[in-house]
């Protein structure tokens, strides 16, 4: 079992228990984690091929041009995992630019469709390198809103090193568990913020049997997925 | 053939811009962008131009050329490199304004526009720093008994429209093959002037049985001008005519710019696409 592995299943559970909505996410570790997840407890999620066709085992089964997608969001049938430049306690997140708005050190994406995603429908995070950077007490823009300023709901953060959730006081992140190999130190070290850390920390469950090989023969077999974590 | 002979050169479209207007750009990101259109622009040396649009290349050719005062959009991506190097280096410099909406926004400013409403409301937008980095936008309450609290997103009107389909006819009809429509219609439908451009011009009845009626995305009264721009979208997609030229797309994003203007866009779109064939 790899940290990559790991984070696939961890990425998938995000998704248990959401019914037939649309699963939707950036980079390639969500995708297999949502594909991971319509193939064993969550067969009724909708998956996309990324562009405007619905996907069931990797096997085209509906339409969803972009314009409907924005239908979805709207009505609340969605739960999309999307990447975070910064990301604070509350999951206020920001993909759009590093520094000041006015004149940016560092221009990202712009908003996309975070301000929509985060009040109409459940959000979750990934963050393939779990880093003070990352994880900061304020974010420079906030693209995606958190539970402070009116988040429908912030669900996951899933990383390299851990998975947190908003269990925390004021529904503010909390350590939830740490992947095999990592300690409770290193997660609070590479966070820039005060983090929520109960008493006993449970370990990030191990992929099954099953999971393993559907993650290795079927969903990623050459094994893209070890490139995007380290 | 029904209707009025609407071909137009893409000069011609083209001198219907002038400098300080609004422009729609249709496609997303780096998928079915008129960049014939957006050559021919940049070639004309068009100013201080209002950019509205999923923003991909085209943003970012027409803000390396000094073209752009302001980009109206949800992103600037070239998908398979996600980042947009003139657009972040200009937003750097300081040398470009933004107007930076949630992509839902942006589609609700286009379809209040092609409604003639003022505004939409939306959720879209609630608690977020698009709120802080536009000071002009506002909330609304609504007037029953709920009560709530919605942005009020202001229609997006266009001067012109810029828009790349697979095939369309002479009187601007036109018809997309690939998987999306995209926004196009609403750019044309937001716009006061629209102009068309396509991989190929064909008769009214070979356009309409090719292909479900549905893929007939824009009708004649939503078009002013038609233009046949064969590989017209190079290097972005216009599926299934082609797929993103990613060999040049990648060169275009790490060439510095001026080595790339006069290695492609100095002369002519003909001049143009023998280049790239090379």
């Amino acid at each position: 079992m790899t940290r990559a592995e790991t984070c696939v299943v961890a990425c998938a559970e995000a998704w248990r228990g959401d019914g037939a909505v649309l699963a939707s996410s950036a980079g390639l570790i969500p995708g297999l984690g949502a594909r991971l997840a319509q193939l064993t407890f969550a067969p009724e999620l909708l998956v996309t091929d990324g562009e405007a066709t619905l996907l069931r085992d990797g096997r085209p089964e509906g339409w969803l041009p972009y314009r409907q997608v924005f239908s979805i969001v709207a009505a609340g049938t969605r739960h999309v995992m999307m990447g975070a430049g910064q990301l604070d306690r509350f999951g206020n997140q920001n993909i759009s630019c590093v520094g000041p708005w006015e004149r940016p050190a560092s221009q990202l994406l712009c908003v996309r469709g975070a301000p929509g995603n985060t009040v109409n429908h459940p959000v979750s995070y990934w963050v393939p390198r779990h880093s003070p950077r990352v994880f900061v007490e304020h974010v420079d823009m906030v693209s995606g809103v958190g539970h402070d300023r009116g988040a429908y709901e912030i669900r996951l953060v899933v990383t390299n090193l851990a998975v947190l959730d908003f269990a925390g006081p004021d529904r503010s992140m909390r350590l939830r568990s740490v992947h095999p190999g990592v300690t409770v130190d290193d997660v609070v070290a590479a966070t820039g913020f005060a983090l929520t850390v109960p008493d006993q920390v449970p370990q990030t469950r191990e992929p099954t049997g099953e999971e393993r090989r559907l993650i290795r023969e079927h969903l990623d077999p050459d094994g893209l997925r070890e490139r995007e974590v380290r | 053939m029904s209707g009025v002979d609407k071909l137009v050169s893409i000069d011609d479209a083209v001198g219907e811009v002038r400098d300080g207007m609004t422009i729609g750009i249709g496609g997303w990101g780096s998928r079915r962008k008129p960049m014939a259109m957006v050559r021919a622009l940049l070639r004309a040396g068009r100013k201080d131009l209002t950019i509205v649009g999923y923003g991909g290349p085209d943003v970012g050719l027409l803000v390396a050329a000094g073209c752009v005062r302001r980009v109206v959009t949800g992103f600037v991506s070239l998908d398979s490199i996600p980042l947009e190097p003139h657009f972040r280096a200009a937003r750097s410099a300081g040398t470009v304004e933004l107007t930076e909406y949630d992509e839902g926004m942006l589609y609700w400013g286009l379809l209040a526009a092609a409604n003639r409403l003022p505004f939409l409301p939306i959720r879209a937008g609630l608690g977020s720093d698009v709120m802080r980095v536009n000071p002009g936008l506002t909330t609304i309450r609504s007037p029953y008994a709920d009560a709530t609290e919605l942005v009020a997103m202001p229609a997006i009107t266009l001067d012109v429209a810029f828009l790349h389909l697979n095939r369309a006819d002479a009187t601007g009809n036109g018809r997309y093959l690939g998987p999306d429509p995209y926004f196009d219609d609403l750019f044309c439908l937001a716009a006061k002037k629209r102009f068309l451009s396509c991989e190929q011009v064909v008769g009214t009845d070979d356009l309409h049985t090719g292909g479900p009626p549905q893929g007939l995305l824009v009708n004649r009264s939503m078009v002013d001008g038609v233009t046949e721009t064969p590989n017209g979208a190079h290097f972005t997609s216009c599926v299934p005519d082609y797929g993103r030229d990613e060999a040049f797309q990648k060169e275009y994003a790490t060439t510095g710019w001026e080595t790339f203007r006069a290695r492609y866009l100095d002369g002519d779109e003909n001049d143009y696409q023998k280049a790239v064939r090379r």
